[in-house]
């Protein structure tokens, strides 16, 4: 912060603002707004990554070594909301705000003040659920997911973090509104939304799906809590309520969080590898239609996560039906990218490894995500690490790895430095190796039978959790080495060209010096 | 061939061997499904084995295009970008290929799923329930009805928290074996109910094909006909807090005659155990059986000491409300605490309960010197 800072202090423009620490506290400057949600979003990550780490430690082998059950419980699940709320969403929300107004010819965003608010609820959040580990009982043990009736049985930690939730909510759901204002009424002259960089579409949509399910989500914490303190009995089937219903609720808003994860990483993939191929996008119009086919049916799979919960057998066809169907628009979207490669003129700089890491290891996350769709194969796999594995193949290596793509594509143009590409690349096969030590052995212990959110386990799961453990201390400390070539880069980094990527077509990249502007657009650009 | 071919090759080579020496040595692990051993089980595992490889293969197909890309249309080989962005024909093949391969594949699946889920006409019915943290097992239906029993983890706590190694090694069932084992015949269609008492557990037992979430309030079934007699451990699968790792679940199938045997033997033990309502019980024999009923129920959140954990699990000892009025502590044990991890525990009996707050009354820093007898808990249910 403090050397973006330096840099940004330069800046020459029309009127004053605030400097020092209130520069930060009261911008309502897009730059700078995404610049905090983007280092907010890391440090959650070291955060949550702490968390991880401990949790691989103490599964490195068989008994109880490093930490009790109950702070076992907690780790699992504040690496989860941590992970989610606060590293992955906020990224890609730090993206939308720095690049949204520079790709659509804007000056800023719509709403600026509450964009600074949307900002500044997040740190709260954040210190609610860190506090949570030092209520009386520790952290609640109940898992990201946070099911009913464990969720009400839980001590105060978990009120903390159903405050947590609710501002999250609030601080998406402005952030959303800010987005879709932004992108529909701020549009350069002939801008027009089947021009726009696929980037914005994706946040298009993602913020739709976020407005829509948010309150969602907010709706089934507060069920919890009044079942926990004021006598409702939402989830208490002696009161005449149901666990399950919690599910039902949760999942609504769960399955479509999926997608505000991954959506906005196909946005910063599809500009990422038009670029270094020098081509452009294949089929850009069915990439739209693909995303918000995704985005609709989203709505309308989430039962595919409670396949063992019970439910009639009819309702288990209709849900794997619809959730195969999913496979339909993502198979689109990957074949677009390759196509897209197909006859380029392929350079390999870091953000493109980036993105065929992405490419390459989000896809196969997919099948596996189709293998759980099957209802009968998904009874064996429910609960086990072979869903451990498929998800984090899709958050990890889909979304974290887009993130790191679109950092190192877009650092030049925030910054105006070069990072080191040899350590760049050295960041990525790390990444890549230690991912897949990481992960991939956990798709064997899920299929062999080992349950997931457990502290200890039976000897013959002994090998893939070391091979496992090792492989996240690698790729946790790998991520050092990112800090080091961003803080570098800031403070020392080679002068960046005015255009260092040749293939990057973006308004950004061909219409704003670099670095960015202190305000992008003050005059919109004509677009033909 | 150039220098650059040769070494393509000689890289090709080692990986082909390397690959063959590291698929030698995987073979001693565990890479895919237990093997099931219950027809629809194989079923499962052959459903699995055809999405995957239908997925391997597309997924060698589509990221071959892309190696060849990356390879021969890159910039350093000189290759020119084309400007095509675009091709109906295409993409309308591959939005449709798609769609067919999935109709194929939920044909099977459909079949599978269908037949896993018809609970119709058992041999015998068994209701599982789920606690906080162990299963009770009640014989419902068919032959055994009436058999009733709960199973817990059987590893000594000695292996678990590491005092002792050694017989963790050694022993193959770590945090897999129980006190109580499911008993069940071969080739019978075996129908479980699932239930919990508390939260939602899970009842999990990969190698007979079956998952069935065990709900508070609700019942839920599932089945499995086992083909061949052996033992068959599995875990909770559903997390329910702090010792959800440490509940398996160890189902035993038996020849029928064998099975037999063991329901007479069950049916003595449990005529045996019958305590007789009318004995009369003293302050001492309900103390000491009040501590086996503490060890089982009561010692993973209140601890041996009765000091509990501090700020999750209060200490009985010199507890306010164990050393109070009995009245007090008996509705709280009965009914639990709402909002808490202290459940109801009304499925104890009488004696059992009596004789637990007989020992928490007079155990620790607890000295109240009397005794709840059975009678007076009966009265308050």
């Amino acid at each position: 912060m403090e050397a973006a800072h330096a840099h940004h202090g330069h800046d020459d423009h029309a009127h004053g603002h605030p400097t020092g620490i209130m520069r930060w506290v009261k911008s309502t400057n897009h730059k700078d707004i995404g610049t905090m949600y983007l280092w907010f979003s890391f440090t959650m990550f070291l955060v949550g990554g702490v968390m991880a780490l401990i949790i691989r430690s103490e599964l490195f082998q068989p008994g109880l070594q490093i930490v009790q059950p109950d702070f076992f419980n907690s780790m699992t699940t504040y690496h989860g909301l941590i992970m989610v709320f606060g590293a992955i969403m906020p990224a890609f929300v730090g993206f939308a705000n720095w690049l949204i107004p520079m790709q659509i010819g804007a000056p800023d965003m719509a709403f600026p003040r509450m964009n600074n608010l949307s900002f500044w609820l997040l740190p709260p959040a954040a210190l609610l659920l860190v506090a949570a580990q030092f209520m009386p009982g520790g952290g609640a043990g109940v898992g990201w997911t946070m099911y009913a009736p464990l969720s009400t049985q839980a001590g105060p930690a978990m009120d903390l973090t159903i405050f947590a939730v609710h501002i999250l909510g609030i601080s998406s759901i402005m952030g959303s509104i800010n987005i879709i204002t932004t992108i529909l009424n701020m549009r350069a002259p002939g801008m027009t939304l089947m021009k726009m960089p696929l980037f914005c579409w994706t946040w298009l949509i993602t913020a739709y799906l976020l407005v829509a399910v948010m309150p969602v989500l907010a709706g089934a914490v507060t069920m919890t809590l009044t079942d926990r303190h004021f006598g409702t009995h939402f989830f208490n089937a002696a009161g005449g309520g149901d666990p399950v219903l919690y599910q039902h609720i949760f999942w609504f808003f769960g399955h479509p969080e999926v997608y505000i994860i991954a959506i906005p990483a196909f946005g910063v993939v599809s500009q990422v590898i038009p670029a270094f191929s020098r081509k452009p996008l294949f089929g850009y119009a069915s990439m739209v239609y693909a995303t918000a086919s995704i985005a609709i049916l989203s709505f309308m799979v989430w039962a595919h996560h409670m396949y063992t919960a019970g439910m009639p057998v009819e309702a288990q066809l209709y849900f794997m039906y619809a959730t195969t169907l999913i496979a339909v628009p993502t198979g689109v979207k990957v074949f677009n990218w390759v196509a897209t490669m197909w006859k380029g003129s392929l350079t390999f700089e870091t953000p493109m490894l980036f993105a065929i890491g992405f490419l390459f290891l989000f896809t196969l996350g997919g099948f596996t995500g189709l293998v759980l769709s099957i209802t009968p194969v998904d009874v064996q796999l429910h609960d086990t690490y072979y869903v451990v594995a498929h998800f984090h193949y899709v958050m990890v290596a889909g979304a974290l790895f887009s993130a790191f793509a679109g950092i190192y594509f877009w650092l030049p143009k925030w910054t105006g430095r070069m990072y080191n590409e040899t350590l760049g690349k050295w960041h990525f096969w790390l990444s890549l190796v230690f991912f897949n030590v990481t992960f991939f052995v956990q798709h064997f212990l899920g299929l062999a039978g080992m349950p997931r959110r457990i502290p200890d386990y039976a000897v013959q799961f002994t090998e893939f959790n070391m091979i496992s453990s090792i492989g996240a201390w690698g790729f946790g400390l790998s991520q050092l080495l990112f800090l080091y070539i961003v803080i570098k880069c800031i403070r020392s980094g080679e002068k960046a060209p005015e255009k260092p990527w040749e293939g990057a077509d973006s308004l950004e990249w061909t219409h704003l010096p670099t670095p960015a502007p202190w305000h992008s657009f003050e005059t919109p650009p004509v677009i033909k | 061939m150039g220098i650059k071919g040769i070494k393509g090759w000689a890289a090709a080579a080692a990986l082909f061997f390397w690959s063959a020496a590291a698929w030698a040595e995987l073979k001693h692990y565990q890479l895919n499904l237990q093997t099931p051993h219950t027809l629809l089980g194989e079923k499962i595992y052959d459903l699995h084995t055809i999405i995957t490889v239908i997925c391997f293969i597309i997924f060698v197909g589509v990221f071959g295009f892309m190696f060849y890309a990356v390879f021969k249309h890159r910039k350093s080989v000189g290759h020119k970008a084309a400007q095509f962005h675009e091709n109906t024909a295409v993409e309308v093949a591959w939005t449709l290929i798609p769609f067919v391969i999935l109709i194929a594949l939920a044909v099977p699946a459909t079949g599978t799923l269908i037949a896993m889920r018809d609970t119709s006409e058992p041999d015998i019915t068994i209701k599982a329930t789920g606690y906080q943290w162990m299963w009770g097992y009640d014989y419902l239906k068919g032959e055994g009805e009436g058999i009733s029993f709960y199973s817990r983890l059987s590893t000594p706590r000695a292996q678990i928290d590491g005092s002792d190694v050694a017989g963790r090694k050694a022993n193959p069932h770590y945090l897999l074996e129980t006190d109580n084992h499911v008993v069940v015949p071969v080739g019978k269609k075996i129908r479980v109910l699932t239930t919990a008492a508390d939260v939602i557990h899970a009842w999990y037992v990969p190698a007979l094909a079956v998952k069935q979430d065990a709900v508070p309030g609700f019942i839920r079934d599932t089945w499995f006909k086992a083909e061949k007699a052996g033992i068959y451990r599995g875990q909770c699968a559903e997390l329910c807090g702090k010792d959800h790792g440490f509940m398996p679940i160890v189902v035993e199938v038996m020849e029928p005659a064998q099975y037999t045997a063991w329901v007479n033997a069950q049916q003595k033990k449990a005529a045996a155990a019958k305590v007789d309502p009318t004995k009369t019980w003293t302050a001492e024999d309900l103390k000491a059986h009040g501590e086996k009923v503490y060890a089982q129920n009561c010692v993973a959140c209140h601890q041996a000491t009765g000091m509990g954990v501090p700020g999750a699990f209060p200490a009985l000892s010199g507890s306010k409300l164990v050393a109070g009025p009995k009245e007090d502590q008996i509705k709280l044990v009965l009914n639990g605490k709402q909002g808490t991890a202290m459940n109801a525990f009304k499925h104890l009996s009488d004696v059992d309960l009596a004789a637990v707050m007989t020992y928490t009354r007079n155990s620790w820093n607890n000295k109240t010197g009397d005794m709840v007898a059975p009678a007076e808990v009966k009265a308050l249910r």
